[in-house]
């Protein structure tokens, strides 16, 4: 039984003339348990609505979902048993100090009233705000504020995991630490449902991406077989000056296809073979008498799958 | 149920005090008045129709329980609200407790509230010289009828935080809560007010309420008004709690 299933999942919110927005528009998803599945997108694709369709904040309009095998629209109340949700912006009160939070949310979930204080001190420890536990979330910074909101989502130990958005907006020390544990509760065979627009986040993190766009997936797969479909690694090549441009380009064609240079670059190649290709093109512009100023080998991203796949960049491409 | 209700309403009362920009108006707009009501209208308790009282602060202690309660009705709304903005509610409402507990909790705080906000006005009443007409009984039922008068108003606050989802609206029905009220036998008695406000009060049921809690303050032991002002209460705050509990239900399946 997949953890997490949709078929034709829609949502659409009422305009006020004409017909609807589509957000999410005929998805179907089959998550394994214990997968980290990559909910790719840029912005406005679809991905909140989504997860607020299967955390059961927002009944979808069209088609059905279920969570750890219970229907969201239909169960709601077991499937909320069953998940840890952090939303896009962390659910806090400011008021509060973390640990209210930590407590207040092992109440709800119906932790013993004996485990509670114990429960709490560990995930605070874990995800490294022991020091600042008894200060207000009001004081916290953005990455404390989100690593307490994902301490709370994992009060209960639950099956699935929805974070949304989860590290849009954190400075890079704390989206390296938030990964480390998205890894660490994959080792411990947690479902987790993570969307981003971070291409490099999908591909460090997710066993498998689908990449959503205008609420529809257009590309699944692990990031690796998507990045295969689209292409081979490639050979960017920045002369030196201008004056060996053609013989440039005449060597290079005799490797293999080119490609239409980058802004950065001059000229590139499609490298079959990847990096193993690039000492006899090194060997061959060096003996024609090509000057170079850089070359660089490029691995197939996953922008280069969205590009295939919608004719258009995804904004988080670095 | 009951657990998550106490949880929700702990921490509803503890965010109460450490906002105390919010809540030291409950309390301190209703003295003022107090204080420039009894001090500037002493005179109308001559006024033909006007009962038989002790003293005017006799007789506005209840006004002065009535508006704080109400203005804590307005405070536990637009503090719902503020969860609702802060996304803090989306993580109620993924937990899985009773839909119920999430409006229990935020209701039963008022109510907490309102007790301490009759002891308040019962306290600055004594120091000022007011009595007891019904003596000891009478301050529990003062503090009962406070408590069930702020689960009425806080109840409606919630009903109104839930259907306007903001702040800023629920700050703005208040002026109408407050016509609601002077619409009532809270500040005047019913025969001392004119057409047509005499017959909205006396079918108001916060005149009842502000009856019942001056009766034993004022008066001294007619059952009857006591018991009108605590079903009117208990009418009042089972009504407004239904509504809300239905309006969450309602916000749900509609998600927006
Ligand atoms: N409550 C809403 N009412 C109307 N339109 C909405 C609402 N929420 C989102 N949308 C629209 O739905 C589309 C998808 O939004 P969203 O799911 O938030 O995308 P993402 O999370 O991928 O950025 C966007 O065009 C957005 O403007
Ligand atoms: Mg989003």
């Amino acid at each position: 039984m997949p953890a997490i299933e949709t078929v034709d999942l829609q949502r659409e919110y009422p305009a006020r003339r004409g017909p609807g927005l589509r957000a999410v528009d005929g998805i179907d998803l089959a998550v394994a348990p214990g997968e980290v599945y990559g909910f790719l997108g840029p912005n406005g694709a679809g991905k909140t609505t989504t997860v607020r369709m299967l955390v059961t904040l927002l009944q979808p309009t069209g088609g059905r979902a279920t969570v750890a095998g219970y229907d969201v629209a239909t169960q709601p109340a077991e499937v909320r048993k069953r998940i840890g949700v952090a939303l896009q912006a962390a659910a806090l009160d400011l008021l509060m100090t973390g640990r209210e939070m930590l407590l207040l949310a092992a109440t709800l979930h119906g932790i013993p009233p004996a485990d509670v204080a114990d429960r709490g001190a560990d995930l605070l420890e874990r995800v490294g705000l022991s020091a600042a536990a008894d200060r207000r979330v009001g004081t916290y910074s953005g990455g404390m504020q989100r690593r307490l909101d994902l301490a709370m989502a994992l009060i209960h130990e639950p099956e699935v995991l929805f974070l949304d958005e989860p590290t849009t907006g954190l400075d890079p020390t704390s989206r390296l630490t938030l990964w480390d544990e998205v890894r660490r509760l994959r080792d411990e065979g947690t479902t987790v449902f993570l969307t981003t627009q971070y291409l490099e986040e999908a591909d460090q993190l997710a066993d498998r991406v689908g990449i959503i766009a205008r609420g529809k997936i257009v590309a699944e797969g692990t990031p690796a077989t998507l990045k295969a479909e689209v292409g081979v690694p490639h050979l960017d090549v920045t002369l030196a000056g201008e004056d060996h441009r053609d013989l440039a380009r005449e060597v290079l064609a005799r490797f293999g296809d080119g490609r239409p240079p980058t802004e950065e670059c001059d000229l590139s190649v499609a490298l079959p073979d990847g990096s193993a290709g690039l000492a006899p093109i090194v060997r061959a512009l060096d003996e024609a008498g090509v000057q170079v100023a850089s070359l660089d080998v490029k691995e197939p991203t996953l922008d280069d799958v969205f590009l295939a796949k919608t004719g258009e960049h995804l904004e988080g491409a670095d | 149920m009951l657990r998550p209700t106490l949880a929700l309403m702990r921490r509803a009362l503890r965010n109460a005090f450490r906002r105390p920009q919010f809540l030291a108006p409950l309390v301190v707009f209703p003295s003022l008045f107090l204080a420039v009501n009894t001090g500037g209208l002493q005179a109308t308790t001559g006024l033909p129709g006007f009962p038989e009282v002790n003293s005017f602060l006799d007789f506005q202690l209840a006004s002065a329980i009535c508006q704080s309660t109400m203005l804590g009705g307005v405070s536990a709304g637009i503090a719902m609200a503020l969860d609702i903005e802060a996304g803090f509610f989306d993580r109620l409402v993924v937990s899985p407790i009773p839909r119920t507990a999430v409006v229990l909790g935020r209701v039963g705080a008022a109510g907490v509230l309102g007790a301490l906000q009759a002891v308040w006005f019962l306290a600055i009443g004594f120091i000022f010289g007011a009595e007891m007409a019904a003596g000891v009984g009478g301050v529990l039922v003062v503090i009962a009828l406070g408590v069930i008068s702020a689960l009425a108003f806080g109840s409606f606050g919630v009903l109104i935080a839930l259907r306007a989802k903001n702040a800023s609206t629920v700050q703005g029905i208040f002026p109408l809560v407050i016509v609601g009220l002077f619409l009532s036998s809270a500040f005047f008695p019913a025969d001392l007010l004119s057409s047509p406000a005499d017959v909205i009060a006396e079918y108001n049921p916060i005149s009842y309420l502000a009856e019942g809690l001056r009766e034993p303050i004022a008066f001294g032991w007619d059952a009857q008004v006591i018991v009108e002002g605590f079903v009117a209460g208990i009418a009042l705050a089972g009504i407004g709690t239904s509504l809300a509990i239905s309006a969450l239900r309602g916000r749900l399946r509609a998600a927006r």
